[in-house]
């Protein structure tokens, strides 16, 4: 079942367009790693598929209405932002906003959402902490646990996993993993390689503002490209996680 | 629902005192009944036309002030944030200036409120076209210190070229901020507008609740931020303009009552508008009795007392927040 479908989406600043007809289809199952080097236009095109920027061509996402759009979407920014002291919990809740009719309590059913999200990302003990008292890598947690409670088919990710801790890394990418194999599909920019390779079944890389492969990962990371789009020297390694890129030098 | 309490206990408790406490001692029973127009007349001029618009509008100012206050607050996602900002209270105070250097204020008792809530009126759509429908929280708060700056600038002027002294002194103490001597016309020129101001402020929760992840996380989960900016503007005028209209500036409130209350609605946005709305209402009741108590011969001017209360309290706030981070 396809669930997003992008084409010729182009996104301009200015007159530039930082993403350049970029067309493409999520699946039900998918979880996809957008890739590309700094300023590739990777959080523009995330932005522009949500209709969050103004944009020529058609994104499916986009065209929804925005509540419509936020059942069928989460989307987590990649400014991590907290502003109020609000407990883990409450923070986590904010992802049912949606779901609520102006002024209502959390239903029974919200409150299961909540609280899987929140068991999800390893937070139930943090539950009645104030988030804005964590650490950097453990509130970055909780706003992924609170695009979970959002409880919605297709989730957007602006690297999620920078700043995170290797374990936290591996484990968001595994929960990931997990909610392409429920049958949802994921949506996420980035940048360590290796990770992308083994927790991603395909990736898209981007290189200045379009799309310039897209398929399973064994294809799509060959040392030409990572030359040629990243400016690295690097070897590819194959092992039995998945091909290990050890990059090794610029070509800058 | 604790806090609720708590707050509505806090806002009766002061409606009573204010209306019950005063300079003419008239005992609560026969107080009580003079403000249903029974018994000794006095009592009933006293009661129906001093004490209960006097109460009745400083309960409303700080309603509109707390929620305001909040509205803002959670919009901007600053706890710096205050209602005057925007500009409205500096050009709803440049509109009553212009009545009383006019002369315009002594024609009838509400041209100096009408005058000052269409200068307010003119100075948000100034700020609506200067910040453009789909402008940035700086742009908006920009605008709103230009506004401000213009309207501070031309009240100044006003008092500069005031034709006698007496005029300036007018201008001066009207510029302080009082419910005294304020009659149940001022109440009925208020109410509609603030109300109104109110209703939309109140509207905001579920945004502002959003907002705290930011302005784009906020438009994922299906929240229009243009709209949002759009019902704070108008909905901040309402309630804000008509307040400054009908009692002066009266500052402090908007800043301090959302920092106070945030603790106790954890945080939460929208909680924190009606816990605002109603301590706003219980505080400015309570230096509106401190103006009444402390000097009860002077006329004491409610936005002095309530800057004498309230920074102080904000400075305590300072440094127990610089303590928590530190």
């Amino acid at each position: 079942m396809t669930l997003l479908t992008v084409q010729n989406l182009t996104v301009k600043r200015g007159e530039c367009p930082v993403v350049d007809h970029a067309s493409f289809t999520i699946s039900a199952g998918e979880c996809v790693g957008l890739i590309g080097p700094n300023g590739a236009g990777k959080t523009s095109l995330l932005r522009g598929v949500l209709g969050l920027l103004p944009h020529e061509g058609h994104s499916s996402l986009a065209a929804m209405a925005p509540r419509q759009r936020a059942a069928q979407a989460a989307w987590l920014p990649q400014k991590r932002e907290i502003a109020w002291p609000m407990t883990v919990e409450r923070v986590v809740a904010l992802g049912r906003l949606p779901y609520l009719a102006r002024g209502a309590r959390l239903t029974p059913a919200d409150q299961s959402a909540v609280d899987a999200a929140l068991t999800r990302m390893g937070l139930a003990g943090y539950r009645d902490r104030l988030a804005t008292a964590l650490s950097g890598g453990e509130q970055a947690r909780v706003l992924i646990a609170r695009t979970l409670a959002q409880d919605t088919p297709l989730l957007l990710a602006d690297e999620p996993i920078a700043g995170l801790d290797p374990a936290a890394q591996i484990a968001t990418l595994q929960v990931f993993e997990s909610l392409a194999q429920e049958g949802r599909a994921v949506l996420t920019s980035l940048h360590d390689l290796s990770l992308a390779a083994r927790y991603c079944t395909r990736l898209v890389m981007m290189s200045a503002g379009r799309i310039v492969a897209d398929g399973p990962p064994e294809d799509i990371l060959t040392a030409q490209r990572l030359e040629e789009v990243f400016h690295l020297r690097a070897e590819i390694i194959p092992t039995a996680h998945g091909p290990l890129v050890q990059p090794h030098g610029v070509t800058l | 629902m604790k806090l609720f309490g708590a707050l509505m206990g806090l806002t009766g408790v002061m409606f009573l005192a204010s209306l019950f406490v005063g300079y003419a001692a008239i005992p609560i029973p026969e107080g009580l009944a003079a403000l249903f127009g029974q018994g000794n007349p006095l009592f009933v001029t006293v009661m129906q036309e001093i004490r209960l618009p006097r109460t009745l509008l400083a309960a409303m100012i700080g309603l509109s002030l707390g929620l305001a206050g909040a509205a803002m607050q959670g919009f901007l996602r600053n706890p710096l944030a205050e209602p005057g900002l925007i500009g409205v209270s500096g050009s709803a105070a440049l509109g009553a200036v212009v009545a009383l250097q006019t002369g315009l204020a002594a024609a009838f008792m509400l041209a100096l409120p009408i005058t000052a809530l269409v200068a307010a009126a003119l100075g948000v759509g100034l700020i609506l076209l200067l910040a453009g429908p789909r402008g940035s929280s700086l742009t908006l708060i920009l605008a709103g210190i230009a506004v401000s700056a213009f309207a501070a600038a031309l009240t100044s002027l006003a008092l500069n070229l005031s034709p006698n002294p007496y005029a300036a002194s007018e201008i001066m103490f009207w510029m302080m901020g009082s419910v005294a001597n304020r009659a149940m016309d001022h109440v009925w020129l208020a109410l509609p507008i603030m109300a109104l101001g109110w209703l939309i402020l109140a509207g905001l929760g579920r945004g502002l609740d959003a907002l705290t992840l930011g302005e784009d996380a906020a438009e994922a989960l299906g929240i229009s931020i243009t709209r949002l900016r759009l019902q704070l503007l108008v909905g901040t005028a309402a309630a804000v303009g008509a307040a400054t209209a009908v009692a002066g500036a009266v500052g402090f409130v908007g800043l301090v009552v959302p920092h106070i209350l945030r603790r106790f609605a954890q945080g939460r946005p929208s909680t924190l508008l009606w816990a605002s709305a109603l301590g706003g209402a219980a505080m400015v009741m309570a230096a509106d009795l401190a103006t009444r108590l402390i000097l009860p011969d002077r006329d004491l001017k409610l936005g002095v007392v309530m800057a004498l209360i309230g920074a102080p309290l904000f400075l305590h706030l300072i440094y127990k927040t610089r303590r928590e981070v530190a």
